[in-house]
């Protein structure tokens, strides 16, 4: 099963290093939207908008870097995946794959958005508490993400598709992922702020267990 | 017949409950005063009942004022009639507490009470003020009016009514969407075409019963807390809940293949349902919300659901959920003979 799981696993890492502009269109993406909302505010007045700014332009990026994962499979490549690996495998490959490749987005939205709409929100945040945020949102993002990706792909009509339904299950994620960020940046003490990050990884683990169990009725085909 | 007995009752459970929810009388109440401030000495104020019976049952009308552990009664009262009445206070200068609870009791009306009727003006908050020797209250003839009614709370008012449409069309949509649930699950463990089918006729007429359920809240919403719609996570989450079903439609009908329409449409009911349970059940009890059993608010069951509302919450419950499982198979029927014909 493991050993299934990190092929495919370094299948998709080989196959992104090879087409090196694809990912970076994602990064584009990210980059652009940046720069979109730092011409439209120019200057950022509180915390709480930075914060929600910030984790709407992720969400966003994350709809666009999760909606890869299975439409890039062609469907011949995809027959030859099925007669080789488990379906359970190919799930918790895409999901680590695509919670690396969300983890490293956050991380290069968070410099650019820095970088443009001020570090002021930073000046009084509790810095292990942000990277768990990073983490756990990646985590919680691709756990949901990755099985609506799966359906998105298998529709006729992929991109429109994948917002419609994935909008409604990721966005109570969302707003406590957006809570759990603005404590963090108020400096509030991970002894305080520990339910949110239970309730994130609960949330997640609930997400990633429903995908296990669902994911082999979508691949049968 | 002996097959359709629930469909007569929940027929007729929810005449009764439309009968009895709209036409029982509420509790006899006091609606408001007039000026709703009380200063040192003569004070005349106009007080409002509602439902009430003043003049009919004004040989035995006792009224009078609870201030910390004081009771003040009027030197002069007028009832002008059976709504309305006119009463004069004498205020200390010195009071207990700030605010003053309202008391009226007859033998007809039994005993109302406004709390915080009336707040101070320019008088002196004390701990303890010397009284009288005596009480000026007489013991109370009755404490219950009689007949059949619903509470009479602040606020709420008549809008009460709305707990027997509001909150059945929930729970008909709960049952209705975890039918779905359940045919969802059944076919994708046997992929029979006619499981898909009943999925979608249960999720679409819970769906119905969803936007009843917005419809009649939001009303209640703007009688109760003065906006059509509040930021509250249990209206936030219903509101998700909706979505995810047009979700749901959106993906059935982008795909033409049928059988891969009901695989992908039963994948993301069962994935969805479960997160929207979450979200709906689960997260809005961890934070704060003006849904009563939410975030320290008290619950139905404690003060607001007398028995009387008992007696036509329950069969209203049952009614909307007879009534949604009754259009549900209404709907399988139609579908089925559409299939046939479509077949054959």
């Amino acid at each position: 099963m493991w050993s299934e799981v990190w092929a495919i696993l370094g299948k998709d890492l080989r196959m992104e290093w090879r087409q090196r502009h694809a990912i970076g269109s994602v990064f584009l993406y990210v980059a652009a939207a940046v720069f979109v909302a730092y011409l439209g505010f120019r200057q950022m007045a509180d915390i709480a908008s930075w914060n929600a700014l910030f984790w709407i332009i992720v969400l966003f990026s994350a709809f666009n870097a999760a909606a890869r994962s299975f439409s890039t499979e062609v469907a011949g490549r995809r027959l030859y995946l099925y007669t080789l690996a488990r379906p359970e495998a190919v799930i918790i490959a895409k999901f680590i794959y695509n919670a690396f490749v969300l983890l490293v987005m956050v991380l290069a939205s968070f410099i650019v958005y820095t970088l443009t709409l001020g570090s002021f929100a930073l000046e009084e945040a509790h810095l292990p508490t942000l990277c768990a945020v990073w983490i756990l949102g990646s985590i919680g993002l691709s756990a949901v993400l990755t099985l609506v990706s799966a359906l998105a792909a298998q529709s006729d009509q992929n991109i429109g598709l994948m917002a419609i339904l994935g909008l409604p299950v990721i966005l109570p994620f969302l707003l406590l992922l957006m809570r759990f960020s603005k404590n963090a940046l108020d400096g509030i003490a991970w002894s305080v702020n520990s339910t949110y990050a239970w309730q994130l990884l609960s949330v997640s683990l609930l997400s990633l267990a429903l995908s296990y169990i669902l994911f082999p009725y979508l691949w049968r085909e | 017949m002996a097959r359709n007995w629930w469909k007569i009752l929940s027929a007729l459970l929810a005449i009764f409950s439309l009968i009895a929810g709209l036409k029982t009388p509420l509790a006899p109440g006091i609606h408001r005063v007039s000026p709703d401030r009380l200063s040192y000495g003569v004070n005349q104020v106009e007080i409002l009942g509602y439902n009430t019976r003043f003049s009919e049952a004004e040989s035995s009308l006792q009224l009078w004022l609870q201030n910390g552990s004081t009771s003040i009664c009027p030197y002069e009262r007028v009832v002008v009639d059976d709504q309305r009445m006119r009463v004069t206070f004498s205020i200390p200068e010195k009071v207990e507490d700030s605010f003053f609870h309202l008391y009226i009791n007859n033998d007809l009306d039994g005993t109302m009470m406004l709390e915080s009727a009336f707040l101070h003006k320019n008088l002196t908050v004390v701990e303890y003020v010397e009284k009288d020797a005596q009480s000026c209250l007489q013991p109370l003839s009755t404490q219950e009016a009689g007949g059949f009614h619903f509470p009479n709370q602040s606020i709420l008012n008549e809008s009460i009514r709305n707990l027997f449409f509001h909150v059945p069309s929930w729970f008909a949509m709960m049952f209705l969407m975890s039918v779905s649930l359940f045919y969802s699950i059944k076919h994708l463990r046997s992929g029979g075409l006619r499981e898909d089918v009943f999925a979608e006729n249960a999720a679409r007429v819970g769906l119905v019963f969803a936007a009843a359920g917005l419809l009649t809240g939001s009303v209640w919403a703007r009688f109760t807390w003065g906006a059509w719609w509040v930021s509250d996570p249990r209206l936030n989450g219903a509101a998700l809940g909706v979505l995810v079903y047009l979700a749901y439609f959106v993906l059935k009908s982008s795909v033409n293949d049928s059988q891969k329409s009901g695989r992908l449409g039963a994948v993301y009911n069962i994935f969805a349902y479960t997160m929207m349970m979450l979200f709906i059940m689960v997260l809005p009890r961890l934070t704060d919300s003006l849904h009563p059993g939410v975030g320290g608010n008290p619950a139905f069951s404690q003060y607001d659901l007398d028995d009387n509302m008992r007696l036509v919450f329950y069969p209203a419950v049952l009614a909307w959920i007879g009534i949604g499982v009754w259009i549900f198979q209404l709907r399988n029927r139609m579908a089925m003979i559409e299939l046939k014909r479509n077949y054959a």
